[in-house]
């Protein structure tokens, strides 16, 4: 709906084209290059936008249209703004003494999407800059509008000052909830697998009709039917016979990247959890991997895991 | 020029300064670009470089690289793994298309934890007369 709409009307650039912001844009960013000095000088092509920029001012020509997007998504608590792509074509030099003006137009937003920095949406709009009313350069600028995923806590911590009238202190130190894993979820189908892990035991059904195992654990078996079943316990060796690497979206309490791999037991049946022992670049199918029970969280069973090891280094 | 060279390599020190200074003298006022304790509440480790820095960053490695004569014609990026202080960044470079004086070059920017940025210019290189090669190599 917002697409096609102005985002910003009859935009003036707050400053014209001029010698000290292009020496200062130059030192800032170690560009040396003759042509943006000297008496011919032209503004370096890349401080296109620099040209149009709000300032502390703000940016006055914002339409309402673009207001109104952005405050659907900062109403959606996509709060914070990180610019992902910008595309810029120059039609011809920007001189001191230019005075640019500019319209900028919503190409698209995107729906939600899901991003390593938490779950927002992209917003691209094309600017046209125009001096004199000819057109000198367009610029298209993609951002994404999104809600935190997590907070960083401050460096210094900010210790609440002692005060003796007991008042409360301006700043509050913030403190961020350490997040939880996803608990299991523990039915009468699957209860004798955790009862198991609880005993750092991994459990695999065994059909009584057939013998054949099975896991994840099931209350039929596919193969023959029946209902029937005891369990035996798997000895701990594996192979990994496939592996993913997740690097994006991170969930709370986890820490990317890191290897999930579909181990092969010995016993024959695969089963799906972390890798451990072994970067995560390192992690290779066939690698053979021997289960252990790590505890990540006071209170929760340790959970079954494989650790890998690396070939031995060759000393010299 | 020709498709297929690869420009010399620039390595850039990622420093606050740099991060600030290009935020600044590029008029972007974003507190994610000069208060660390900003950029951390939104999500971020540090302050990170801002996109109109990175953007004349590839800018002037072309030019570098090309020469003052050297004029660009579109500048196109995207931006992966964020510049944070303390960090370096290395820009490389290939040409991937010559048309007349007018070359494509893909440039990428690696820091130490990823891509930071991905991207193609196009520079236009008034042709120079071409000088005498010793031998006659055409
Ligand atoms: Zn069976």
């Amino acid at each position: 709906m917002f697409e096609g709409r102005p985002a910003v009307s009859g935009g003036v650039g707050k400053d014209p084209v001029n010698e000290p912001m292009i020496r200062h844009w130059c030192e800032a960013l170690g560009d040396t290059s003759a042509a943006y000095a000297g008496p011919d000088a032209v503004a370096p092509p890349a401080m296109l936008q620099v040209w149009t920029m709000g300032g502390l001012s703000g940016n006055a020509g914002r339409s309402a249209a673009y207001e109104e997007l952005l405050g659907l998504l900062d109403g959606a608590g996509c709060t914070s703004v990180v610019a992902t792509d910008c595309e810029q074509e120059y039609l011809r030099p920007l001189r001191p003494g230019d005075r640019v003006t500019f319209d900028s137009v919503v190409e698209s937003v995107s729906g939600p999407k899901s991003t390593k920095l938490g779950t927002g949406y992209f917003v691209t709009t094309r600017t046209d800059v125009r001096v004199d009313g000819e057109p000198v350069g367009t610029h298209r600028f993609r951002i994404l509008k999104y809600a935190p995923v997590r907070t960083y806590a401050p460096s210094v911590p900010s210790r609440a000052p002692e005060t003796p009238t007991g008042q409360k202190p301006q700043v509050a130190p913030t403190s961020t909830p350490t997040p939880t894993r996803p608990r299991p979820v523990i039915n009468r189908d699957n209860a004798g697998f955790w009862d198991g892990v609880d005993r750092h035991q991994l459990l695999i059904q065994r059909c009584l009709g057939c013998r054949a195992l099975r896991f994840p654990w099931l209350p039929g078996c596919n193969a023959c039917g029946s209902g029937d079943w005891d369990t035996v316990e798997a000895g701990g060796d594996g192979t990994v016979f496939s592996y993913v690497v997740l690097h994006h979206p991170p969930f709370p309490a986890f820490d990317p990247p890191y290897a999930v791999g579909l181990i092969e037991l010995a016993e024959g049946v695969r089963i799906i959890s972390n890798v451990v022992g072994v970067p995560y670049d390192k992690v290779r199918i066939g690698m053979p991997v021997r289960l252990e029970f790590v505890r990540y969280e006071e209170g929760q069973p340790a959970l079954p895991v494989f650790r890998g090891d690396l070939p031995a280094e060759v000393g010299g | 020029m020709r498709t297929g060279d690869e420009l010399p390599e620039l390595e850039i020190a990622i420093t606050r300064t740099l991060i600030v200074a290009g935020a600044i003298a590029s008029r972007d006022f974003q507190d994610v670009h000069h208060d660390a304790e900003s950029a951390r509440a939104k999500g971020s480790p540090d302050i990170f470089m801002n996109i109109l820095t990175t953007n004349g960053l590839v800018g002037r490695y072309v030019t570098d690289c090309f020469g003052p004569a050297a004029v660009l014609r579109k500048l196109a990026i995207r931006l992966g793994a964020p510049n944070y202080p303390g960090d370096t960044m290395v820009l490389t470079g290939r040409i991937e298309d010559v048309d007349g004086d007018t070359a494509v070059v893909r440039v990428v920017g690696a820091n130490g934890i990823g891509r930071h940025v991905s991207g193609t210019v196009t520079v236009s290189v008034p042709q120079q007369p071409p000088s005498p090669q010793p031998g006659g190599t055409p």
